[in-house]
């Protein structure tokens, strides 16, 4: 395959471009990243401490059975440390976890498997809170990807609000295989 | 300057008002035009479905005939963008070379090279959607088109500006191709029909009077899907207007 | 696979006379997607730009695209990732049949990958008894409806509500006078989940293959794929070698550009990094040729490879918008399509040319800069050359070519095309050409004189000649 490949790769080599990161000076990153991700589908709420943050969850989610935390700052009543099977988690109803820095130009935040503990965490629960210190924002993809660090994690992803689709007639529906909604909470430590 | 008015083949047969509204304007304009008497077609149906060999005959007449001048000007955006950009059937000589080079398309003529753009002496009082054909758009540069990111003109638009009365009107599609495409028009009738219909629809629902366009080639098609349609609208070149008829 | 010939602008007549509905909502379905990627577009400076530095990075890497390879195979397999090599489609086809097979699979769910779909993959598992579930709701509608995805990154988009209701009530038992997209989802969404949970396998494909890093990354909005991959013990992912890009920082020019093209968002949902297996199982990858190589080796379609598969130019081709994407009669629809699939079978797809009316705009939108119309004219002049011409086209242009070479071949038929005009005008039975025309247009009329002799008349000069 690869003798294929140098058979007929072109003579003409191109040179690899530089890459400018097309930051602007003086943007409100934390504005543009509540912009960027109620775009997406997210919400957003400034956390001024726990007890804030207790109330607001209890409002958010009334019904909430099963809650699942990946963070050391917040307690569930289900155990990331009993799980013995990714299918476990199926009937986690908010699951919360607190992700590494957001992105923006975007509405992103980056999550690895050392946040998640149990990767299936964030697609198998219904609703998910994500904790995010307002001081971890990137600017853009650029600046982003600057900060990915794929050596330290066999997975890693950039989410961008509740899962989606538009694949019935064109129509924009949150919740199709993955979490129903997301609550993003800025809060440096909780 | 030595100018040579071509007179794309379906002009000459089907729409010789067009080509009498250009050279009269020309003349007016104070440029003297010869108009080659052997031309025939630039070969661009043949060169579009990919006929090298059908084309090849065609692009040398054309070049037989309009070698020597400063300038081709021809009010047909299509074939001038072929003789620019696809005029490669044949070798590529200096003579075929300077010929491609210096055709232009009549608004880009007037535009650029004598650089017009006031012919309010010039009156149309109508409601006025202006049609650049894709080649013009994306081959000749005469508009920008809407999926490029970055400044907005439009050649056309600015030489009938000031023209007194005339009311522009932007339709919902404005650089949405109608579906002419030379031969796919027949080729590909059932698409080609209703990209069409898509377009006079637009106009009707802008309540578009007059649809001026530098390309007769597009306006054939839209105005036999429109007459189809028994819709009131007219198709002109803009020749037609800027040199007040014939019509 | 059948090798007769795509009859294109036939199946795009009958996508349109079907009825008043399918073709009219696909196309402003389709329109509203390409006003939405004009409109995230323009809110980016550095737009024009980043299409450019796209172009580039994939042209580095495909004239680089040996050691790139290379490096990503070893990177990958250091992060415990095993690499097959697949030449074919019948060599990845085999190739995964194995691994499940000597994993004892059953059942499989799988997210979209355009590779696997080009392979005819599914099929293939499928005679051999694993029981394959799309994940994707498009494609999980495809599925249901035996039929082929009509678009690159909306596999249904040629379908209704209305037909979705009826497929999903006749197969997964929902109410048939319920035609809300959110209880359509919803339904899916609560018949596909026991499906995630029960597989013992999952498959991807991926949108980009980072060299340096041995990783791969996959696009979704739905979370299909991720939570395929966080659940089943075993993922496999079929690669095309044309995914390929060097370096990490790459993924945010293309990131940039891909959502955005595709349906005017942002980013998808979710972009996710896969660089080795989760603790416990294992991690698969297939890196595939079928095709890929030669594509590289033709001078003026191996820049086709730099394809980043967004469906841009399918969203604004006014052609495609009519068509459906079904009418191709291939795996890749729409302008894309036109200059990939002959790549693969020039004789079943040599009318796929001549669909197009060679607007351009499909190069416009491109965010890698493939100059897709130009490929398009040229692919044209291959089928002419090797007399693959739809038959109408060979016949008129064979009489053309002489009229436009001789100036009194020209007068004397633009004299007699004007008889048979005033003598026939509105019954056009004498020239299927002019039929084609005068079914749903009028025909111009042809002038009482030619600007030539009016031009004899009133500027009274002699013929030159």
């Amino acid at each position: 395959m690869l003798a294929a490949i140098r058979k007929n790769m072109p003579k003409d080599k191109v040179a690899y471009p530089r890459l400018p990161s097309f930051e602007v000076a003086g943007k409100d990153l934390k504005r543009t990243f509540e912009e960027s991700l109620s775009k997406a589908g997210g919400k957003l709420f400034d956390i001024a401490n726990k007890e804030e943050a207790l109330q607001l969850f209890a409002e958010l989610y009334p019904d909430a059975k099963v809650v699942c935390s990946a963070t050391a700052e917040w307690t569930g009543n289900k155990s990331l440390e009993e799980v013995s099977a990714p299918g476990e988690l199926e009937n986690v109803d908010v699951a919360v976890i607190r992700a590494r820095f957001g992105v923006a130009e975007t509405g992103m935040v980056w999550l690895t498997e050392h946040e998640l503990i149990v990767n299936s965490l964030a697609f198998l629960a219904q609703h998910l809170v994500i904790l995010l210190d307002p001081d971890e924002i990137s600017e853009n993809m650029h600046t982003a990807y600057r900060r990915v660090d794929l050596q330290r994690a066999d997975y890693g992803v950039f989410v961008m609000g509740p899962s989606a689709t538009a694949d019935v007639g064109a129509v924009l529906v949150r919740g199709a295989q993955g979490p129903r909604s997301l609550s993003l909470f800025f809060t440096k430590s909780l | 300057m030595k100018v040579a008015l071509f007179i794309p083949c379906y002009i000459d047969a089907l729409y010789p008002k067009v080509g009498i509204a250009t050279l009269e304007l020309l003349e007016r304009l104070g440029v003297e035009v010869d108009y080659p008497l052997n031309q025939t077609c630039c070969g661009q149906p043949l060169g579009n479905e990919g006929d090298q060999k059908n084309a090849a005959a065609a692009e040398r007449l054309f070049v037989d005939n309009f070698k020597g001048y400063d300038y081709i000007v021809g009010p047909a955006g299509s074939c001038v963008k072929h003789v620019r950009h696809h005029l490669d059937a044949i070798e590529q000589t200096t003579d075929v070379q300077s010929v491609r080079k210096n055709t232009y398309e009549l608004v880009e003529f007037l535009h650029d090279i004598l650089k017009l753009r006031d012919f309010s002496n010039v009156t149309f009082s109508h409601r006025v959607a202006v049609h650049n054909s894709c080649s013009s758009i994306r081959g000749l540069q005469l508009a920008s088109c809407s999926e490029v990111m970055g400044p907005r003109w439009n050649k056309t638009e600015a030489l009938l500006e000031r023209v007194k009365g005339l009311e522009l009107v932007h339709i919902d599609r404005p650089d949405e191709c109608c579906g002419f495409g030379g031969t796919f028009a027949v080729t590909d009738e059932a698409v080609s029909a209703k990209m069409g219909l898509d377009k006079v629809r637009d106009y009707e629902r802008h309540g578009i009077e007059y649809v001026v366009s530098p390309d007769m080639s597009c306006l054939m098609h839209q105005e036999g899907v429109s007459k189809m349609q028994q819709m009131p609208i007219q198709f002109v070149h803009i020749a037609q207007v800027l040199n007040q008829g014939p019509f | 696979m059948s090798t007769t010939k795509v009859k294109v602008a036939e199946n795009a007549a009958k996508f349109i006379q079907q009825d008043d509905i399918h073709e009219k909502l696909h196309d402003q379905n389709l329109w509203n997607v390409r006003m939405r990627r004009d409109t995230v577009a323009s809110a980016i400076p550095e737009w024009e730009e980043l299409r450019t530095l796209a172009s580039r990075i994939k042209e580095h890497t495909l004239t680089h695209l040996d050691e790139y390879v290379l490096q990503f195979a070893d990177n990958a397999e250091k992060r415990g990732i095993k690499v097959h090599w697949a030449s074919t489609a019948e060599d990845h086809n085999r190739i995964v049949y194995e691994i499940l097979a000597s994993h004892q699979v059953k059942r499989l769910v799988k997210s979209k990958s355009m590779l696997q779909e080009e392979c005819h993959m599914a099929p293939y598992l499928e005679k051999r008894g694993i029981t394959l579930t799309e994940t994707d709701l498009g494609e999980r509608i495809q599925q249901l409806s035996g039929q082929d995805p009509s678009h690159i990154v909306m596999p249904a988009i040629h379908q209704t509500k209305e037909d979705i209701a009826k497929l999903f009530a006749e197969k997964i038992g929902t109410d048939p006078n319920k035609v809300d997209a959110n209880y359509l989802t919803e339904a899916m969404r609560n018949n596909a989940r026991p499906k995630f949970l029960e597989a013992e396998a999952t498959m991807t494909g991926a949108n980009f293959a980072i060299a340096e890093t041995g990783s791969f990354v996959v696009c979704t909005n739905e979370g299909n794929a991720d939570l395929g991959a966080a659940i089943a013990p075993l993922h496999i992912a079929s690669i095309g070698i044309e995914k390929m890009v060097p370096k990490v920082e790459d993924m945010g020019v293309f990131i940039r550009l891909l959502s955005r093209s595709a349906v005017g968002t942002a980013a998808t949902q979710y972009t996710s990094h896969f660089s080795g297996p989760r603790k416990g199982t294992e991690m698969h990858i297939i890196l595939t040729d079928h095709g890929r190589s030669h594509r590289l080796g033709l001078e003026d379609f191996w820049s086709s490879l730099k394809c980043i598969r967004c469906g841009a130019c399918m969203n604004t081709c006014p052609v495609y918008r009519r068509s459906g994407g079904l009418s191709y009669g291939a795996t890749y629809s729409g302008p894309i399509g036109i200059i990939l699939d002959p790549s693969y079978d020039e004789d079943k797809y040599s009318e796929l040319p001549f669909h197009s009316s060679l607007c351009g705009s499909c190069t416009e939108v491109c965010p890698v800069r493939i100059d897709i119309a130009e490929q398009i004219v040229k692919w044209r002049k291959v089928m002419s050359a090797k007399k693959k011409l739809p038959v109408g086209l060979r016949l008129a242009f064979g009489v053309t070519g002489t009229v436009f070479k001789y100036p009194w071949v020209f007068r004397t038929a633009e004299a007699a095309g004007k008889w048979a005009l005033k003598f026939a005008p509105d019954a056009l039975i004498y020239n299927k050409t002019l039929n084609a025309w005068g079914r749903q247009r009028k025909l111009p009329e042809f002038a009482d004189q030619t600007f030539r002799d009016w031009y004899l008349k009133n500027r009274n000069k002699e013929p030159k000649a």
